[in-house]
Protein backbone atom coordinates (compact mmCIF):
# COMPACT_ATOMS: atom_id res chain seq x y z
CA UNK A 1 0.00 0.00 0.00
CA UNK A 2 2.96 2.24 0.53
CA UNK A 3 5.14 3.30 -2.33
CA UNK A 4 8.75 4.31 -2.65
CA UNK A 5 10.66 5.16 -5.78
CA UNK A 6 14.20 6.24 -6.54
CA UNK A 7 15.81 7.31 -9.81
CA UNK A 8 19.53 7.88 -10.11
CA UNK A 9 21.00 10.30 -12.60
CA UNK A 10 24.61 11.03 -13.48
CA UNK A 11 25.02 13.50 -10.63
CA UNK A 12 21.88 13.29 -8.50
CA UNK A 13 19.35 10.87 -7.04
CA UNK A 14 15.65 11.66 -7.13
CA UNK A 15 13.50 9.92 -4.55
CA UNK A 16 9.81 10.02 -3.76
CA UNK A 17 7.49 8.40 -1.25
CA UNK A 18 3.76 8.54 -0.71
CA UNK A 19 2.43 10.48 2.23
CA UNK A 20 -0.19 8.19 3.61
CA UNK A 21 0.02 6.66 7.07
CA UNK A 22 -2.70 4.06 7.15
CA UNK A 23 -4.16 1.80 9.74
CA UNK A 24 -6.45 -0.90 8.39
CA UNK A 25 -8.70 0.93 5.93
CA UNK A 26 -8.31 4.36 7.44
CA UNK A 27 -5.84 7.06 6.41
CA UNK A 28 -4.61 8.28 9.77
CA UNK A 29 -2.38 10.88 8.26
CA UNK A 30 -2.06 12.20 4.74
CA UNK A 31 1.13 14.19 5.08
CA UNK A 32 3.39 11.60 6.65
CA UNK A 33 7.06 11.73 5.76
CA UNK A 34 8.70 8.37 5.12
CA UNK A 35 12.18 9.69 4.47
CA UNK A 36 14.80 9.74 7.18
CA UNK A 37 17.89 11.86 6.92
CA UNK A 38 20.95 9.85 7.82
CA UNK A 39 23.44 12.55 7.00
CA UNK A 40 23.81 15.70 4.91
CA UNK A 41 23.67 13.74 1.68
CA UNK A 42 22.07 10.44 2.56
CA UNK A 43 18.38 9.63 2.82
CA UNK A 44 16.78 6.45 4.02
CA UNK A 45 13.28 5.72 2.72
CA UNK A 46 11.59 3.17 4.86
CA UNK A 47 8.25 1.37 4.58
CA UNK A 48 6.87 -1.77 6.10
CA UNK A 49 5.33 -2.83 9.33
CA UNK A 50 3.98 -0.25 11.70
CA UNK A 51 6.46 0.61 14.38
CA UNK A 52 9.31 -1.35 12.84
CA UNK A 53 9.87 1.36 10.22
CA UNK A 54 10.37 4.24 12.60
CA UNK A 55 12.24 2.21 15.19
CA UNK A 56 14.62 0.79 12.60
CA UNK A 57 15.21 4.05 10.79
CA UNK A 58 15.86 5.96 13.99
CA UNK A 59 18.19 3.21 15.18
CA UNK A 60 20.22 3.54 11.99
CA UNK A 61 20.14 7.33 12.23
CA UNK A 62 21.54 7.27 15.74
CA UNK A 63 24.15 4.69 14.83
CA UNK A 64 25.31 6.87 11.97
CA UNK A 65 25.59 9.82 14.34
CA UNK A 66 27.58 7.68 16.73
CA UNK A 67 29.86 6.55 13.94
CA UNK A 68 30.48 10.15 12.98
CA UNK A 69 31.35 11.03 16.53
CA UNK A 70 33.74 8.16 16.89
CA UNK A 71 35.43 8.60 13.53
CA UNK A 72 36.49 11.93 12.16
CA UNK A 73 36.08 11.07 8.53
CA UNK A 74 32.47 10.57 7.45
CA UNK A 75 32.15 7.30 5.64
CA UNK A 76 30.65 6.90 2.20
CA UNK A 77 27.21 5.58 1.75
CA UNK A 78 28.45 2.25 0.53
CA UNK A 79 29.66 1.49 3.99
CA UNK A 80 26.33 2.47 5.38
CA UNK A 81 24.73 -0.11 3.21
CA UNK A 82 26.86 -2.68 4.94
CA UNK A 83 25.74 -1.54 8.35
CA UNK A 84 22.13 -1.36 7.37
CA UNK A 85 22.22 -4.72 5.73
CA UNK A 86 23.06 -6.49 8.89
CA UNK A 87 20.31 -4.99 10.94
CA UNK A 88 17.02 -6.10 9.38
CA UNK A 89 18.01 -9.67 10.00
CA UNK A 90 19.99 -8.97 13.09
CA UNK A 91 17.79 -11.30 15.00
CA UNK A 92 16.03 -13.66 12.66
CA UNK A 93 13.67 -14.54 15.48
CA UNK A 94 12.10 -11.14 15.31
CA UNK A 95 13.35 -9.42 12.21
CA UNK A 96 12.39 -5.89 11.35
CA UNK A 97 9.87 -6.15 8.59
CA UNK A 98 11.00 -3.12 6.63
CA UNK A 99 11.73 -2.39 2.99
CA UNK A 100 14.24 0.32 2.26
CA UNK A 101 15.66 2.56 -0.35
CA UNK A 102 18.95 4.15 0.54
CA UNK A 103 19.89 7.12 -1.59
CA UNK A 104 22.92 9.32 -1.29
CA UNK A 105 25.61 11.36 -2.89
CA UNK A 106 29.23 10.68 -2.19
CA UNK A 107 31.73 13.38 -3.06
CA UNK A 108 34.18 10.85 -4.40
CA UNK A 109 31.93 8.27 -6.02
CA UNK A 110 28.95 10.32 -7.04
CA UNK A 111 25.30 9.44 -6.55
CA UNK A 112 24.08 6.02 -5.49
CA UNK A 113 20.76 4.26 -4.95
CA UNK A 114 20.45 1.03 -3.04
CA UNK A 115 17.45 -1.26 -2.83
CA UNK A 116 17.03 -3.34 0.32
CA UNK A 117 14.21 -5.56 1.41
CA UNK A 118 13.09 -7.19 4.60
CA UNK A 119 15.16 -10.29 3.92
CA UNK A 120 18.29 -8.16 3.75
CA UNK A 121 18.82 -8.45 0.02
CA UNK A 122 20.85 -5.48 -1.12
CA UNK A 123 21.23 -4.24 -4.66
CA UNK A 124 22.69 -1.11 -6.12
CA UNK A 125 20.37 -0.01 -8.89
CA UNK A 126 19.86 2.91 -11.26
CA UNK A 127 16.19 2.98 -10.33
CA UNK A 128 14.08 1.09 -7.83
CA UNK A 129 10.65 0.99 -6.26
CA UNK A 130 8.91 -0.66 -3.31
CA UNK A 131 5.31 -1.53 -2.69
CA UNK A 132 2.47 -2.78 -4.84
CA UNK A 133 2.94 0.31 -6.94
CA UNK A 134 6.31 -1.05 -7.99
CA UNK A 135 4.60 -3.71 -10.09
CA UNK A 136 2.94 -1.01 -12.09
CA UNK A 137 5.87 1.35 -12.42
CA UNK A 138 9.03 -0.68 -12.81
CA UNK A 139 8.24 -1.36 -16.43
CA UNK A 140 7.81 2.35 -17.06
CA UNK A 141 11.21 2.91 -15.55
CA UNK A 142 12.63 0.11 -17.66
CA UNK A 143 11.19 1.64 -20.80
CA UNK A 144 12.04 5.29 -20.34
CA UNK A 145 15.08 5.43 -18.12
CA UNK A 146 18.41 6.57 -19.54
CA UNK A 147 21.57 6.66 -17.45
CA UNK A 148 22.31 10.24 -18.45
CA UNK A 149 18.94 11.76 -17.77
CA UNK A 150 18.70 15.28 -16.44
CA UNK A 151 16.91 16.24 -13.27
CA UNK A 152 13.94 17.51 -15.25
CA UNK A 153 13.73 14.30 -17.23
CA UNK A 154 13.88 12.33 -14.00
CA UNK A 155 11.08 14.44 -12.61
CA UNK A 156 9.00 13.77 -15.72
CA UNK A 157 9.69 10.08 -15.39
CA UNK A 158 8.58 10.23 -11.79
CA UNK A 159 5.40 11.99 -12.76
CA UNK A 160 4.73 9.34 -15.39
CA UNK A 161 4.99 6.70 -12.71
CA UNK A 162 2.67 8.55 -10.38
CA UNK A 163 0.18 9.08 -13.17
CA UNK A 164 0.15 5.37 -13.73
CA UNK A 165 -0.52 4.76 -10.06
CA UNK A 166 -3.38 7.19 -10.14
CA UNK A 167 -4.79 5.48 -13.17
CA UNK A 168 -4.40 1.84 -12.25
CA UNK A 169 -3.62 1.39 -8.62
CA UNK A 170 -6.67 0.53 -6.61
CA UNK A 171 -5.64 2.62 -3.62
CA UNK A 172 -5.73 6.35 -3.49
CA UNK A 173 -2.30 7.87 -2.91
CA UNK A 174 -3.07 11.54 -3.22
CA UNK A 175 0.32 13.04 -2.59
CA UNK A 176 4.01 12.23 -2.73
CA UNK A 177 7.00 13.86 -1.07
CA UNK A 178 9.87 14.36 -3.47
CA UNK A 179 13.51 15.03 -2.63
CA UNK A 180 16.64 15.22 -4.69
CA UNK A 181 20.17 14.60 -3.46
CA UNK A 182 23.12 16.04 -5.30
CA UNK A 183 26.48 17.58 -4.52
CA UNK A 184 24.74 20.41 -2.68
CA UNK A 185 22.92 18.12 -0.32
CA UNK A 186 19.27 17.22 0.07
CA UNK A 187 16.65 19.48 -1.46
CA UNK A 188 13.00 19.09 -0.91
CA UNK A 189 11.01 19.63 -4.07
CA UNK A 190 7.38 20.40 -4.36
CA UNK A 191 5.02 17.58 -3.45
CA UNK A 192 3.37 15.83 -6.35
CA UNK A 193 -0.37 15.67 -5.82
CA UNK A 194 -3.24 14.17 -7.77
CA UNK A 195 -4.07 16.42 -10.67
CA UNK A 196 -0.64 17.98 -10.71
CA UNK A 197 0.84 14.83 -12.19
CA UNK A 198 -0.75 15.47 -15.55
CA UNK B 1 -14.77 -11.08 39.91
CA UNK B 2 -17.67 -13.13 38.70
CA UNK B 3 -17.84 -11.18 35.51
CA UNK B 4 -14.24 -11.85 34.73
CA UNK B 5 -14.65 -15.57 35.17
CA UNK B 6 -17.74 -15.62 32.99
CA UNK B 7 -15.90 -13.82 30.28
CA UNK B 8 -12.87 -16.03 30.54
CA UNK B 9 -14.91 -19.08 29.74
CA UNK B 10 -16.86 -19.91 26.64
CA UNK B 11 -17.32 -16.45 25.37
CA UNK B 12 -13.67 -16.60 24.53
CA UNK B 13 -14.56 -18.93 21.74
CA UNK B 14 -16.24 -16.43 19.48
CA UNK B 15 -14.35 -16.16 16.30
CA UNK B 16 -12.01 -13.28 16.17
CA UNK B 17 -9.59 -15.42 14.31
CA UNK B 18 -10.85 -14.33 10.98
CA UNK B 19 -10.39 -10.68 11.42
CA UNK B 20 -6.92 -9.77 10.49
CA UNK B 21 -6.57 -6.03 10.38
CA UNK B 22 -2.94 -5.46 9.61
CA UNK B 23 -1.28 -8.67 10.61
CA UNK B 24 2.06 -8.55 8.87
CA UNK B 25 3.85 -10.56 11.46
CA UNK B 26 3.09 -14.08 10.28
CA UNK B 27 4.16 -14.27 6.65
CA UNK B 28 7.50 -13.11 5.41
CA UNK B 29 6.46 -12.52 1.89
CA UNK B 30 3.47 -10.29 2.29
CA UNK B 31 4.33 -6.87 3.36
CA UNK B 32 1.05 -5.11 3.54
CA UNK B 33 -2.47 -4.99 2.22
CA UNK B 34 -4.06 -4.89 5.59
CA UNK B 35 -7.43 -5.75 4.23
CA UNK B 36 -7.24 -9.33 3.15
CA UNK B 37 -10.43 -10.01 5.01
CA UNK B 38 -12.87 -10.53 2.21
CA UNK B 39 -16.42 -9.34 2.51
CA UNK B 40 -18.43 -11.99 4.20
CA UNK B 41 -15.77 -12.72 6.75
CA UNK B 42 -16.24 -10.85 9.96
CA UNK B 43 -16.93 -7.40 8.66
CA UNK B 44 -16.47 -5.96 12.10
CA UNK B 45 -14.16 -3.09 11.36
CA UNK B 46 -12.26 -3.74 14.48
CA UNK B 47 -9.10 -1.82 14.39
CA UNK B 48 -7.74 -3.69 17.36
CA UNK B 49 -7.45 -7.43 17.50
CA UNK B 50 -6.11 -9.85 20.01
CA UNK B 51 -3.43 -12.05 18.57
CA UNK B 52 -5.28 -14.29 16.22
CA UNK B 53 -2.39 -16.56 15.33
CA UNK B 54 -3.98 -19.96 15.17
CA UNK B 55 -0.68 -21.54 16.14
CA UNK B 56 -0.46 -20.28 19.70
CA UNK B 57 -3.76 -21.45 20.95
CA UNK B 58 -2.27 -22.31 24.27
CA UNK B 59 -1.87 -18.63 24.96
CA UNK B 60 -5.18 -17.74 26.44
CA UNK B 61 -7.51 -15.90 24.12
CA UNK B 62 -7.94 -12.82 26.21
CA UNK B 63 -11.24 -11.11 26.06
CA UNK B 64 -10.46 -7.59 25.04
CA UNK B 65 -13.08 -5.57 26.79
CA UNK B 66 -12.86 -2.39 24.84
CA UNK B 67 -12.45 -3.66 21.34
CA UNK B 68 -15.67 -2.05 20.52
CA UNK B 69 -15.33 1.56 21.28
CA UNK B 70 -15.26 4.99 19.76
CA UNK B 71 -12.75 7.52 20.93
CA UNK B 72 -11.75 10.65 19.15
CA UNK B 73 -9.62 13.71 19.63
CA UNK B 74 -8.95 16.74 17.49
CA UNK B 75 -6.96 19.93 17.64
CA UNK B 76 -8.42 23.32 17.02
CA UNK B 77 -7.45 26.88 17.79
CA UNK B 78 -8.32 26.66 21.46
CA UNK B 79 -6.63 23.37 22.21
CA UNK B 80 -7.69 19.76 21.93
CA UNK B 81 -11.11 18.19 22.36
CA UNK B 82 -11.23 14.60 23.52
CA UNK B 83 -14.49 12.69 23.30
CA UNK B 84 -15.11 9.03 24.12
CA UNK B 85 -18.00 6.65 24.56
CA UNK B 86 -18.33 4.45 27.62
CA UNK B 87 -19.47 1.01 26.53
CA UNK B 88 -17.54 -2.17 27.15
CA UNK B 89 -18.56 -5.34 25.34
CA UNK B 90 -17.58 -8.94 25.48
CA UNK B 91 -18.85 -10.42 22.27
CA UNK B 92 -22.54 -9.65 22.10
CA UNK B 93 -22.80 -8.91 25.79
CA UNK B 94 -22.63 -5.37 27.04
CA UNK B 95 -20.41 -5.64 30.03
CA UNK B 96 -20.66 -2.04 31.12
CA UNK B 97 -22.10 1.26 29.99
CA UNK B 98 -20.10 3.39 32.36
CA UNK B 99 -16.45 2.80 31.58
CA UNK B 100 -13.98 5.65 31.91
CA UNK B 101 -12.03 5.60 28.71
CA UNK B 102 -10.04 8.72 29.30
CA UNK B 103 -7.04 8.32 31.54
CA UNK B 104 -5.76 11.40 33.28
CA UNK B 105 -2.03 11.00 33.01
CA UNK B 106 -1.31 14.29 34.72
CA UNK B 107 -3.06 17.66 34.95
CA UNK B 108 -2.13 18.59 31.40
CA UNK B 109 -1.93 15.24 29.61
CA UNK B 110 -4.75 12.89 28.77
CA UNK B 111 -4.72 9.42 27.29
CA UNK B 112 -7.65 7.66 25.67
CA UNK B 113 -8.36 3.99 25.90
CA UNK B 114 -9.23 1.60 23.09
CA UNK B 115 -8.43 -2.07 22.87
CA UNK B 116 -7.63 -3.95 26.04
CA UNK B 117 -8.65 -2.03 29.13
CA UNK B 118 -5.92 -3.53 31.25
CA UNK B 119 -3.27 -2.83 28.65
CA UNK B 120 -4.36 0.76 28.23
CA UNK B 121 -4.69 1.65 31.87
CA UNK B 122 -1.52 -0.15 32.91
CA UNK B 123 0.73 1.34 30.29
CA UNK B 124 -0.71 4.78 30.66
CA UNK B 125 -0.21 4.68 34.39
CA UNK B 126 3.35 3.63 33.72
CA UNK B 127 3.59 6.54 31.34
CA UNK B 128 2.34 8.86 34.08
CA UNK B 129 5.14 7.61 36.29
CA UNK B 130 7.72 8.19 33.57
CA UNK B 131 6.37 11.69 32.92
CA UNK B 132 6.65 12.54 36.58
CA UNK B 133 10.22 11.26 36.72
CA UNK B 134 11.02 13.40 33.67
CA UNK B 135 9.58 16.45 35.40
CA UNK B 136 11.61 15.85 38.51
CA UNK B 137 14.82 15.26 36.59
CA UNK B 138 14.50 18.12 34.13
CA UNK B 139 12.54 20.64 36.17
CA UNK B 140 10.12 21.17 33.37
CA UNK B 141 7.00 19.52 32.08
CA UNK B 142 7.37 16.79 29.52
CA UNK B 143 6.25 17.61 26.00
CA UNK B 144 3.43 15.66 24.38
CA UNK B 145 5.82 14.41 21.71
CA UNK B 146 8.21 13.04 24.31
CA UNK B 147 5.45 11.48 26.37
CA UNK B 148 4.01 9.73 23.33
CA UNK B 149 7.48 8.56 22.28
CA UNK B 150 8.04 7.10 25.76
CA UNK B 151 4.80 5.19 25.48
CA UNK B 152 5.50 4.02 21.93
CA UNK B 153 8.96 2.77 22.87
CA UNK B 154 7.68 0.98 25.96
CA UNK B 155 5.00 -0.79 24.02
CA UNK B 156 7.25 -1.61 21.06
CA UNK B 157 9.23 -3.97 23.28
CA UNK B 158 6.12 -6.11 23.51
CA UNK B 159 5.18 -5.99 19.89
CA UNK B 160 3.73 -9.25 18.69
CA UNK B 161 3.10 -10.54 22.18
CA UNK B 162 -0.55 -9.77 22.28
CA UNK B 163 -0.89 -6.30 23.69
CA UNK B 164 -3.90 -4.50 22.39
CA UNK B 165 -3.89 -0.79 22.84
CA UNK B 166 -4.89 2.13 20.67
CA UNK B 167 -4.48 5.37 22.48
CA UNK B 168 -4.29 9.05 21.80
CA UNK B 169 -1.98 11.14 23.91
CA UNK B 170 -3.38 14.65 24.12
CA UNK B 171 -1.95 17.64 25.87
CA UNK B 172 -0.73 21.17 25.76
CA UNK B 173 2.96 21.99 25.89
CA UNK B 174 5.14 24.91 24.90
CA UNK B 175 4.56 24.15 21.26
CA UNK B 176 0.83 24.48 21.72
CA UNK B 177 -1.78 21.75 21.54
CA UNK B 178 -0.37 18.28 20.95
CA UNK B 179 -2.07 15.15 19.74
CA UNK B 180 -0.43 11.81 19.06
CA UNK B 181 -1.87 8.44 18.20
CA UNK B 182 0.07 5.50 19.66
CA UNK B 183 -0.84 1.85 19.37
CA UNK B 184 0.41 -1.54 20.33
CA UNK B 185 1.46 -2.25 16.73
CA UNK B 186 4.11 0.38 17.05
CA UNK B 187 2.40 3.22 15.22
CA UNK B 188 3.06 6.68 16.53
CA UNK B 189 1.67 9.46 14.46
CA UNK B 190 1.20 13.14 15.08
CA UNK B 191 -1.93 14.70 13.70
CA UNK B 192 -4.83 17.07 14.02
CA UNK B 193 -7.61 14.56 14.21
CA UNK B 194 -7.85 10.91 15.17
CA UNK B 195 -10.60 8.47 15.90
CA UNK B 196 -9.90 5.02 17.27
CA UNK B 197 -12.06 1.97 17.76
CA UNK B 198 -14.75 0.02 15.99
CA UNK B 199 -16.85 3.14 15.61
CA UNK B 200 -13.98 5.29 14.45
CA UNK B 201 -15.00 5.31 10.84
CA UNK B 202 -18.40 6.71 11.63
CA UNK B 203 -16.82 9.36 13.79
CA UNK B 204 -14.38 10.31 11.04
CA UNK B 205 -17.27 10.98 8.72
CA UNK B 206 -18.89 13.52 11.02
CA UNK B 207 -15.61 15.05 12.13
CA UNK B 208 -14.13 15.53 8.69
CA UNK B 209 -17.21 17.27 7.40
CA UNK B 210 -17.62 19.56 10.39
CA UNK B 211 -14.09 20.38 11.47
CA UNK B 212 -12.61 23.85 10.98
CA UNK B 213 -9.64 25.31 12.74
CA UNK B 214 -11.52 28.36 13.94
CA UNK B 215 -14.27 26.67 15.92
CA UNK B 216 -15.24 28.15 19.25
CA UNK B 217 -14.90 25.96 22.30
CA UNK B 218 -18.63 25.26 22.42
CA UNK B 219 -18.83 24.44 18.73
CA UNK B 220 -15.89 22.12 19.05
CA UNK B 221 -17.44 20.36 22.03
CA UNK B 222 -20.67 19.96 20.11
CA UNK B 223 -18.82 18.52 17.15
CA UNK B 224 -17.00 15.99 19.30
CA UNK B 225 -20.18 15.05 21.10
CA UNK B 226 -22.09 14.70 17.86
CA UNK B 227 -19.41 12.57 16.26
CA UNK B 228 -19.39 10.13 19.16
CA UNK B 229 -23.16 10.08 19.19
CA UNK B 230 -23.31 9.27 15.48
CA UNK B 231 -20.79 6.52 15.97
CA UNK B 232 -22.76 5.02 18.83
CA UNK B 233 -25.86 5.20 16.68
CA UNK B 234 -24.33 3.03 13.98
CA UNK B 235 -21.83 0.92 15.85
CA UNK B 236 -23.31 -1.72 18.09
CA UNK B 237 -20.19 -1.86 20.17
CA UNK B 238 -20.22 1.77 21.17
CA UNK B 239 -22.69 3.50 23.43
CA UNK B 240 -23.39 4.53 26.97
CA UNK B 241 -22.34 8.10 27.61
CA UNK B 242 -20.22 10.61 25.80
CA UNK B 243 -17.44 11.88 28.02
CA UNK B 244 -15.96 15.11 26.79
CA UNK B 245 -12.70 16.78 27.82
CA UNK B 246 -11.08 19.96 26.68
CA UNK B 247 -7.32 20.43 26.87
CA UNK B 248 -6.17 24.03 26.91
CA UNK B 249 -3.13 25.98 27.93
CA UNK B 250 -3.84 25.54 31.62
CA UNK B 251 -4.40 21.83 31.44
CA UNK B 252 -7.47 19.71 30.85
CA UNK B 253 -11.05 20.24 31.94
CA UNK B 254 -13.83 17.72 32.08
CA UNK B 255 -16.54 19.36 30.05
CA UNK B 256 -19.53 17.07 30.10
CA UNK B 257 -20.98 13.63 30.32
CA UNK B 258 -24.10 12.99 28.27
CA UNK B 259 -26.11 9.86 27.93
CA UNK B 260 -26.33 8.87 24.31
CA UNK B 261 -30.04 8.15 24.42
CA UNK B 262 -30.74 11.60 25.81
CA UNK B 263 -28.59 13.07 23.07
CA UNK B 264 -30.68 11.15 20.59
CA UNK B 265 -33.83 12.84 21.85
CA UNK B 266 -32.12 16.18 21.92
CA UNK B 267 -30.90 15.96 18.34
CA UNK B 268 -34.24 14.68 17.17
CA UNK B 269 -35.96 17.67 18.65
CA UNK B 270 -33.42 20.00 17.16
CA UNK B 271 -33.87 18.66 13.67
Amino acid sequence: MEYLIGIQGPDFVLVAADNVAASSIIQMKHDYDKMFKLSEKILLLCVGEAGDTVQFAEYIQKNVQLYKMRNVVPSSKFHFSDITQSVPFVSSQTPYHVNLLLAGYDDADGPGLFYMDHLSSLAKAPFAAHGYGAYLTLSILDRYYKPDLTQDEAMDLLKKCIEELNRRFILNLPSFSVRVIDKNGIQELQKVTVGAAK
Amino acid sequence: MALASVLNSDLGGFSYEKCQPFGFKDEMGHSDAGFESTPGESLSFMVRNPQCAAADDDVERKIEFLHGTTTLAFKFQHGVIVAVDSRATAGAYIASQTVKKVIEINPYLLGTMAGGAADCSFWERLLARQCRIYELRNKERISVAAASKLLANMVYQYKGMGLSMGTMVCGWDKRGPGLYYVDSEGNRVCGDLFAVGSGSMYAYGVMDSGLRHDLTVDEACDLGRRAIYQATYRDAYSGGQVNLYHVHSEGWTRVSQDDVLKLHQHYKEQA
